[in-house]
């Protein structure tokens, strides 16, 4: 190929099978990760077909979404979760699949121990039945979301049939403000191009503030990437990307890494490819945002305020504003709040529970507000402990909970109760996410821990520091 | 899967836009180890008060549109998680097809796997259906033959659509069958590419 190409065009081209006429390609699964919710009708289905697992090797699983959060051992009390966490195990045992199971040092919500233990690499495709898989491109890999029939479709055949995606270019420029995280520019990103702005799209980040970001960083920001309707996004791999890697228990070792590496140097767009739109965001405008209503588009900073009824959809902001009882014009610090959850595979890493502990520090919870910390894996809590950051937590009133989705999506017991109103790291604002009638603003780690401490949003750069 | 080729039926205006899948299906319906079933619980947070009482406000509760098989609903159908359960409980609450302006990516994917249609209508059109669909005894045709969506009170709109998907509704293909056909070149990518790691012991 003499043409320019982007960093996608360059995975995709490497992973085209076949291109059957009058057909969607047949792209090559690299890398296929499974969880327990939805697995267990793919599995099903391939018994009933009587196919193997056709790349065992190829297929990681745990288990995260449907877990407790209480210590390990605490028997589950869901029967149908238990079924279904059953239902798992006995097809990782039957069709030969690595398992980290909840016993295990190494399970954690798919998407944080997919890149902890190196499975997660460059120039991959990943694929995962869950939305958030987008998280992984922050290492250079196409990665997307499927549902069970696709999963069963990668089990038996670790191939996909897939359009070829539109690309974008999200370009970021400056430098990040004080007290301004990943997680705000992904909302920044969002609240400016709505829940579908890029759907069919595939985003490349790029700019000196991505180059600029932690691993952990552009994973939050393209584990975001799926709220504004992408079908993936990506941030070219470079000395960060590569140190990150190197040395993880499943990422190439000797030989192999010096021939990975060479590789991965090629994993850069061209100079001047061409990409199906452009957008340029200057960091500079960027702040602290909290989302007011239910879906993520619905976001301002913190400085701002409830919108009115005048701008915009009338129709869907009076519903988001009868759900998440807000009236028009109420300036979001003004907001209290009943519960923190600081968790989820967008914000749960070991950088985002330092900056949380950083501001929890000196300080206690807010004797109204009920603090949850759940870290992403087993890993990072060990990690955590480690640095005594579990302390920090505790004495300042936080509850410190095993790793697993949890309230990102409450399908575990911990869940919102109608009206309760909740700071969350997590990704998703929509209703009854946390629990039906709950109310949740999306913020970043730091905001979430202030929030705690305040009883209501509050804005970061001004925190005071103990 | 059940082949889609033209279907008529009554149909219910679900007037809210980025209607996304935790409302079609709350999660805590995501634990079910089986396919079948989620019809019960489609839109569960809508249809039902927090005692579990039908909930009358609801459009779909609306005696007129029981039995109703085509949704109208706002753009953006579909988005938010990549649950496949979504399109499960559509179908089997007995909707065949969605009409809306837009879908969501993952969610138009999963219809596809489902023999569930998503007919990509205009805005204009799709609130004009909404209208229509309020009058008692209305029936719309679907078409995917033709790839029109009309009635018999004068209004008619084509729709496009995927060459290859129209084919697999129509035909009501299996996904997985189709792709091993294409055995030899999977094999010949994977001498190229083995996996590098080893089998779970």
């Amino acid at each position: 190929m003499t043409s320019k190409r982007t960093l996608f065009e360059k995975i995709w081209d490497a992973h085209v099978v076949s291109e059957p006429t009058g057909r969607s390609p047949l792209i090559y699964i690299d890398l296929h990760l499974v969880h327990e919710v939805t697995s267990p009708q793919a599995f099903d289905g391939l018994r009933a077909g009587g196919r193997p697992v056709r790349q065992p090797s190829r297929t990681v699983a745990t288990v995260d979404h449907n877990i407790p959060t209480e210590p390990r051992g605490t028997p589950i009390l869901d029967p149908i979760a238990a079924k279904q966490i059953q239902a798992l195990q006995k097809n990782c045992k039957e069709f030969g699949i690595r398992f980290f199971d909840m016993d295990s040092p190494e399970q954690g919500i798919v998407h944080v121990i997919g890149p902890e233990l190196g499975f997660t690499q460059p120039g991959l495709t990943i694929v995962c039945g869950d939305s958030h898989t987008s998280t992984h491109g922050a290492f250079g890999s196409l990665a997307f979301g499927i549902g069970t029939s696709e999963v069963e479709h990668v089990l038996a055949t670790q191939c996909l049939a897939q359009r070829k995606p539109k690309t974008m270019n999200i370009v970021v420029n400056g430098r990040l403000p004080e007290g301004v995280t990943a997680k705000d520019l992904a909302l920044g990103v969002i609240g400016q191009i709505g829940t579908d702005g890029a759907t069919g799209f595939v985003i490349e980040y790029s700019g000196e503030v991505v180059r600029g970001l932690s691993m952990e960083g552009r994973m939050t920001l393209c584990n975001m990437s799926i709220e504004a309707g992408a079908r993936a996004a990506m941030v070219a791999p470079d000395q960060t990307t590569f140190a990150y890697v190197k040395s993880r228990r499943f990422a190439p070792q000797g030989e192999a890494w010096d021939k990975a590496i060479t590789y991965w140097r090629t994993l850069v767009s061209d100079p001047g490819a061409h990409f199906d739109k452009i957008l340029t965001i200057d960091a500079a405008t960027l702040a602290p945002f909290v989302t007011w209503g239910t879906n993520p588009g619905m976001v301002v900073q913190i400085t701002g305020r409830v919108p009115d009824l005048n701008g915009g959809d009338r129709k869907a902001t009076e519903q988001a504003l009868q759900y998440m009882g807000l009236q028009p014009g109420t300036p979001i610090e003004n907001i209290s709040i009943d519960r923190v959850f600081i968790g989820s595979c967008t914000n749960s890493r070991l950088e985002d529970l330092r900056a949380a502990a950083r501001v929890a520090k000196g300080y206690h919870v807010n004797p109204k507000v009920r603090a949850m910390v759940v870290p992403g894996s087993q890993a990072i809590k060990h990690a955590a402990e480690q640095e005594g950051l579990h302390r920090v937590f505790q004495d300042a009133g936080f509850e410190w909970r095993e790793s697993g989705c949890s309230m990102c999506l409450g399908m575990n017991p911990d869940i919102l109760q109608p009206g309760e109103r909740c700071a969350s790291t997590s990704n998703r604002n929509f209703e009854g996410r946390q629990g039906r009638g709950g109310r949740t603003h999306l913020v970043s780690p730091m905001m979430a821990a202030a929030a705690a401490i305040a009883g209501h949003f509050t804005d970061i750069r001004n925190w005071k520091f103990q | 899967m059940q082949p889609f080729r033209k279907h008529q039926g009554r149909a219910v205006p679900l007037d809210r836009v980025n209607v996304d899948t935790d409302q079609i299906i709350p999660k805590q319906f995501l634990k079910r180890i089986e396919r079948t079933g989620f019809g019960e619980f489609l839109f569960y947070d809508w249809r039902r008060t927090p005692d579990g009482k039908p909930d009358r406000s609801f459009v779909l509760n609306h005696p007129r549109h029981k039995g109703a098989s085509i949704l109208i609903a706002g753009k953006n159908f579909g988005c938010g998680s990549s649950r496949e359960h979504a399109v499960w409980a559509l179908s089997d609450y007995g909707f065949r097809t969605v009409i809306a302006p837009s879908f969501a990516d993952i969610f138009a994917n999963n219809s596809t796997k489902n023999g569930f249609l998503d007919v990509t209508l205009t805005e204009d059109e799709v609130a004009e259906l909404m209208r229509r669909s309020q009058q008692d005894g209305y029936q719309l045709t679907v078409d995917l033959e033709q790839r029109k969506v009309y009635d018999d009170r004068g209004f008619s709109a084509s729709f496009q659509i995927d060459d290859f998907v129209r084919h697999c509704l129509l035909n009501g293909l299996d996904d997985i069958g189709l792709t091993l056909q294409h055995e030899s070149d999977i094999a010949a990518y994977e001498a190229r590419h083995p996996s590098p790691w080893s089998s779970n012991a």
